[in-house]
């Protein structure tokens, strides 16, 4: 993160879920629908108090769950509104049929989604498995890595949201129970800052919406042909949002004088022979290692993954090229695969790496702490793979009775 | 840019033409709201609940249906607390 001295904000010892909320007022929603749920409550409790207060001009629609919520803001979206709601787990998996709907309709609505441990067991505890479940909804997915960038990314996901080329909802994410109740310094910025950053949508053209006695309606066909044409414009609009991410990126350094690189941040990159692959708030704790690992001079640097839908490929590649090997760490499972989502989702471009060897981590599920030490036998794997040694392909680094019994 | 031959925006927007905003949906029908125009209090619950919308105005005076939409789900009959909505049979009346 390059962070420019010129002061245009004001400090705030504020948790991720504050963060979020504060965003969420500095980019002025016409509607506000969300259900509350651990780790999101406090989101839904900060924005209420605002608009209670008078600080927030917006209709808050308290709805009785979180189908309701997506569906109220996808409407909303598609009058012409500019929305936000947020949920986590459960939440996100309750309002899936609104979540896909909402991206087949084009509906700009952004969302946080705070990421926890999803059904199947019940789990209150962080891991990422809820994004992962919902990874082909067709929505664009940021991750955020410490509370600074939650509130960054927020606004940053209206801008790309909007845009008239893009017109694809985006989904905020960030590490629950970590990121969500961590408090840390953010640069608040000012209001007058944050309407400059969104006021480029105002000179574009607008975008269709709903107007009441209108002959136009939306989501009311499409067959064969017609719903050929409307996934292809899907498809490209999610590739374009890649190179508008990174202007917009560049945009946000102008105006807040943060920037973070755009689809991924690479950290100690440059010489490194051995890479590890991470997003969200383990990437803080590896940064940290990485250091300690240079002074020892164990040449290793970090990806860390700001964009995963559209998965940012051409990024990664000209990142990873010529890199001796490769860890990818997973804080979520891929059901029928036996290494992490991230890391089978980066395999398919193994070809295209110049000799990269690859191996997966699992660690992190459900609230296991990802250690320094956890990071550092990460490394030491990842290095003893570059070395030319025999290393097991998947590794669960907070459960080693995976390994004893031969592994995966 | 991919092509607008189906759809002439970005979203799966449809313009309705004019032959579909008329189709004659209330020949579903097999029973017919018949408002009772002494009864009716101009509430305006029969308007709020019409699933599809076709309660309209007569006169600031009550409400009458709109029989080329109705479907004859009999919602406003039920909702109505004067009871002045009867749902008759379509027999009853001669085309």
């Amino acid at each position: 993160m390059i962070t420019n001295a010129q002061k245009k904000s004001q400090i705030k010892v504020i948790t991720g879920n504050a963060a979020a909320a504060i965003a969420a007022k500095l980019a002025r929603p016409d509607v506000v629908a969300a259900y509350p749920i651990t780790p999101q409550t406090e989101i839904i409790e900060q924005i209420s108090q605002f608009h209670a207060n008078g600080e927030m001009d917006c209709e808050l629609i308290t709805v009785e769950g979180e189908n309701s919520a997506m569906n109220a803001v996808m409407a909303a979206s598609l009058a012409g509104g500019r929305v936000f709601t947020a949920t986590s787990s459960w939440g996100l998996v309750f309002m899936y049929d609104a979540v896909l709907a909402t991206a087949g309709a084009r509906a700009p609505v952004v969302m946080v989604n705070v990421n926890r441990e999803t059904p199947g067991i019940i789990a209150v505890s962080s891991g990422q498995q809820d994004m992962i479940s919902t990874r082909d909804a067709g929505w664009i997915f940021l991750i955020a890595e410490d509370c600074q960038e939650v509130l960054d990314l927020v606004l940053q996901a209206y801008r790309l949201a909007e845009d008239y080329d893009i017109q694809v909802p985006v989904m905020v994410h960030y590490d629950g129970f970590y990121l969500s109740y961590l408090s840390e310094g953010v640069d608040v910025p000012f209001q007058e800052d944050v309407d400059k950053f969104l006021s480029v949508l105002k000179t574009q053209p607008e975008r269709t919406k709903l107007v009441p006695g209108g002959k136009l309606g939306c989501g009311s066909h499409g067959i064969l042909g017609g719903y050929l044409e409307l996934r292809y414009k899907h498809v490209s609009a999610m590739e374009r949002a890649k190179a508008k991410f990174e202007q917009i990126d560049k945009e946000y350094e102008e105006i807040f004088g943060r920037s973070y690189g755009g689809l991924v941040e690479e950290y100690r990159m440059d010489d490194a022979d051995v890479v590890l692959v991470g997003s969200g708030s383990m990437c803080g704790t590896i940064k940290a290692v990485i250091d300690e690992k240079r002074e020892a001079g164990v040449k290793v640097g970090l990806l860390k993954m700001r964009m995963y839908r559209p998965f940012p490929s051409e990024a990664m590649i000209k990142a990873l090229k010529g890199k001796k090997a490769i860890g990818v760490v997973d804080r979520s499972l891929c059901f029928g695969f036996k290494g992490g989502p991230i890391y089978t989702e980066l395999k398919a471009f193994e070809t295209q790496l110049g000799g990269s060897k690859m191996i997966s981590f699992i660690d992190g599920i459900a609230n296991t702490d990802i250690t320094k030490i956890n990071v550092a036998t990460m490394i030491d794997t990842t290095c003893d793979l570059a070395a030319g040694k025999d290393v097991r392909e998947v590794t669960w680094v907070s459960y080693p009775e995976a390994q004893e019994d031969g592994g995966l | 840019m991919s092509s607008n031959k189906y759809f002439k925006h970005e979203g799966p927007w449809s313009d309705a033409n004019d032959p579909l905003m008329c189709s004659d949906t209330g020949d579903w029908r097999t029973k017919r709201p018949v408002v009772d125009k002494d009864k009716c209090i101009f509430c305006g619950f029969c308007a709020i609940y019409c699933p599809i919308q076709i309660m309209e105005m007569v006169e600031e005076s009550h409400f009458s249906p709109d029989l080329d939409f109705c479907k004859g789900c009999g919602i406003c009959a039920k909702e109505c607390p004067k009871n002045a909505i009867s749902m008759m049979p379509e027999g009853d009346f001669k085309k």
